[in-house]
């Protein structure tokens, strides 16, 4: 069994991509039988060089999310250099995790809350400095540059890189290299970037990847905050994938085909951008500079990461505000009243959303956390790490762009005469949830003294005996933690819903997403608000769990 | 565990104690310790040399868990019976580390139990092997409590306890001592020597402390480079 557990999550996280890849490839080049393409042609490409703004489309993409990538990398990383080991670093790094949990689209829609012409921000400022006392006429959510879309990005991005570093600087031995730098008369941040960054970088380089992908991809946040006269163009696959027109399905896989390589070219130039930077670095090193920009680099880094952490937080107190809001009139800085009207109107539909949404999470995680407990327990017996060859294997599902793979996905479902059904979208929804599940479970899964495993063998207890009295009881916190993130991740999951269930499955998350074309603020409202309580409450057991189980052990009770 | 009694006596009796039959141990095939030695029941072989030299590699693989890094031909011998290709779990060869390594999640009761063999069955008959283990070692009474409220001897006293129990036929040491400050170093010396004595087990000791030698008080192999 255990043996079987890393071929069968391989084969259940990259099956999809790869099927997926090919599904997506065929009717690209025009063939796809049941629609009546039996041969091979151009013709797909030819329609969808021909549609309108597509250059503005591509161009969007692009710029978007490697703007929103390259501004939270940037962000994160001088934050780090200048503030590592201080308070305010201790301070973000508690405010920042749980913002992690909060599923893009609620993220989304919070800052559209925030600063849009009738937002929070404008009423706030009303009519006392701005003089406004009606919403003024702008287009500021979902304006033709998409730099709406670049800050929400951004602002869901930064969390994310933070912890990764965070997760990666305990390796670099840190702070002893940056005193060692210090002690050679380097500045702070000249220090640690020329110091700590060459060796935390190659680790962080898969998660900036998968950063790229997702950002030159996105969906979701693109129709909370993006332009749409044109769309970036994964909006406009979504579009023509769902369109009534089967022709339509031509184009659109050849469009999957154009997103794959946008978010390909994008990596690229990130690439070529590292290599620019090692050479200007080293050249630095040599040189022995030993300034880096330090106060205007610190202060930037700060205001910046203030900035985008007050206003995400912001924005989740202005959704929580309007789904209690009673009457609220611009420019008022509160709600007149607050009651509970909107939550009993729509208790129903906000149930029945919530049930089909754990129905999907709740059997997509545990699947997840016993594959990665079987891969992890078989790892330990073998007394071999495999860390190297299937990392970047990990992230495969996190760096192809899903909209890619998933309409190809979709075609090998129909064959399999499961599509449009739970049991599709749950496996979509596994090829995102395995990876993080693993990522957040492995390393404190190997930090586990393996002492512990001999001393109880040479006691005479067998292998399966130590699993489940000694090392699963271990790793308790760790797998309740990763199942928690496991959930937030299928909750918040918006494409592989709607276009493998076919739209039949109303999660959380496509409800929310699809009332945000009617601006309907209080039930938009409803629907965040109930996408960010469920990670909220998974988080909250997963922190319960281990404190119960070890409420008489010391060792284990104090959150690590 | 089945085998836990005592087998019938065969014809000529075996070598007890604990044998070490040609073991060579090589890494990415550069030898790096070998050992053929025999310990006789309630004797301290003791293995001296600098770290890095591959005691813990030799005490690893006579334990069931070398790392796959390293390969290992000879024989291991516990009380007449070849173990060389026995799991770990089946050699009934105890072990102690430098850290007591209680098990954080168990009482200390618990952690006893844990290491009871099967053979002892009943819920009042186990708990009164755990009772008399613990009053062994005067800790009677300590059952319910949480191993990270005990002093640092107190664990180390759980820690060889928990060994006992789970009556191994040899005991291999890992600089068991090396963490205890002085007064409780010749302590512990005394009572996990002492112990072992009396039980008749063959004990392989590995350090670099050469009053650990000098308490052990039986022969010593130096795998000092040039000794």
């Amino acid at each position: 069994m255990l043996k079987l557990a890393p071929l069968g999550t391989l084969a259940l996280m990259l099956g999809p991509v790869i099927a997926g890849l090919a599904g997506t490839v065929l009717p690209a080049f025009g063939y796809m039988p049941t629609l009546g393409g039996d041969s091979l042609s151009l013709a797909p490409f030819r329609d969808l060089l021909s549609r309108p703004g597509l250059a503005t489309s591509l161009a969007l993409s692009l710029g978007t999310g490697l703007a929103a990538s390259l501004g939270a990398f940037i962000i994160v990383i001088l934050f780090t250099a200048a503030f590592e080991g201080g308070r305010l670093f201790r301070v973000m790094r508690a405010l920042l995790s749980p913002l992690l949990a909060v599923p893009h689209a609620a993220a989304a829609f919070g800052l559209a809350f925030l600063i849009a012409p009738s937002g929070w921000a404008m009423r706030l400022l009303s009519p006392w400095a701005t003089g406004a006392t009606r919403p003024p006429d702008l287009l500021i959510i979902g304006d033709p540059y998409g730099l709406s879309m670049t800050l929400g990005l951004m602002a869901k991005e930064v969390p994310f890189l933070l912890l990764m570093v965070l997760a990666a600087l305990p390796q670099t031995d840190s702070l002893r290299a940056r005193n060692v730098a210090t002690g050679l008369g380097y500045a702070r941040v000249a220090g640690w970037l020329s110091a700590v960054l060459p060796r935390l970088y190659p680790q962080i380089r898969l998660p900036v990847f998968a950063v790229i992908a997702y950002a030159t991809s996105v969906v979701d946040v693109a129709i909370i905050l993006g332009p749409t006269t044109p769309a970036p163009l994964a909006v406009r696959l979504v579009g023509w994938m769902r369109d009534p027109d089967l022709a339509m399905r031509f184009t659109a896989s050849a469009g999957a085909l154009l997103q794959l390589s946008v978010s390909a070219l994008a990596i690229g130039l990130w690439v070529a951008g590292e290599r620019l930077v090692a050479r200007i670095g080293r050249a630095r090193l040599r040189a022995g500079r030993r300034q880096a920009g330090e106060r205007p680099f610190a202060a930037g880094a700060a205001l910046a990461m203030g900035g985008l952490t007050a206003a995400l937080l912001a924005g989740l107190l202005a959704i929580a505000l309007w789904s209690f809001a009673g009457r609220w009139r611009f420019p008022g800085a509160l709600p007149d009243t607050l009651t509970l009207t909107s939550w009993q109107a729509h208790l129903g539909h906000l149930g029945a959303a919530s049930t089909v949404t754990l129905v999907i999470a709740v059997p997509v995680t545990l699947t997840a956390l016993v594959l990665a407990l079987a891969c992890l327990e078989g790892e330990t017996r073998k007394g071999i790490a495999l860390r190297h060859r299937t990392l970047p294997l990990l992230y495969v599902p996190l760096i192809v762009p899903q909209i890619a793979f998933l309409f190809g996905f979709q075609i090998l479902l129909l064959t399999l005469g499961i599509a449009d059904t739970l049991l599709a979208v749950g496996l979509a929804h596994l090829v995102f949830v395995l990876p993080y599940v693993f990522l957040a479970l492995s390393d404190p899964w190997r930090a586990i003294d393996p002492r512990y495993g001999h001393v109880a063998s040479a006691l005479g207890a067998s292998p399966n005996r130590i699993f489940w009295r000694i090392r699963l009881p271990l790793a308790l916190r760790a797998a309740a933690t990763a199942a928690a993130l496991g959930l937030a991740v299928s909750v918040a999951q918006y494409l592989p819903t709607l276009l493998i269930g076919g739209g039949r499955h109303a999660t959380i998350t496509t409800e929310a997403v699809a009332l945000s074309a009617g601006g309907n603020r209080r039930l938009i409202a409803l629907y965040a608000m109930t996408q960010m309580i469920l990670p909220f409450l998974a988080f909250s057991l997963a922190a319960l769990a281990p404190a119960v189980a070890f409420r008489r052990r010391q060792a284990l009770r104090a959150s690590a | 565990m089945r085998d836990a009694k005592p087998t019938p006596a065969p014809e000529t009796p075996p070598p007890a104690g604990l044998v070490f039959d040609g073991v060579r141990i090589a890494r990415q095939g550069v030898p790096l310790i070998a050992l053929d030695a025999r310990v006789a029941p309630g004797e301290v072989l003791t293995l001296m040399g600098p770290s890095g030299i591959g005691k813990s590699t030799l005490l690893a693989y006579a334990a069931g868990f070398l790392d796959p890094a390293f390969s290992a031909q000879g024989r291991v011998l516990v009380g007449g019976r070849d173990v060389t290709d026995l799991p770990a779990h089946r050699r009934h060869v105890g072990l102690l580390f430098q850290d007591p390594l209680l098990f954080p999640h168990l009482s200390v009761g618990d952690n006893l139990a844990f290491a009871l063999p099967e053979a002892i069955r009943g819920r009042s008959a186990r708990r009164d092997a755990v009772h008399q283990a613990l009053s062994e070692v005067e800790l009677g009474g300590y059952d319910a409590r949480d191993p990270a409220t005990l002093s640092g001897g107190q664990k180390a006293r759980i820690a060889l306890m928990r060994v006992l129990v789970s009556e191994p036929r040899a005991l291999l040491l890992d600089e068991p001592f090396s963490k205890l400050d002085t007064g409780l170093k010749a302590q512990m010396r005394d009572l996990v020597f002492g112990k072992a004595r009396r039980r008749g087990l063959p004990v392989l000791l590995v350090t670099h402390d050469r009053d650990d030698a000098a308490a052990a008080g039986g022969p010593i192999i130096d795998l000092s480079p040039g000794a």
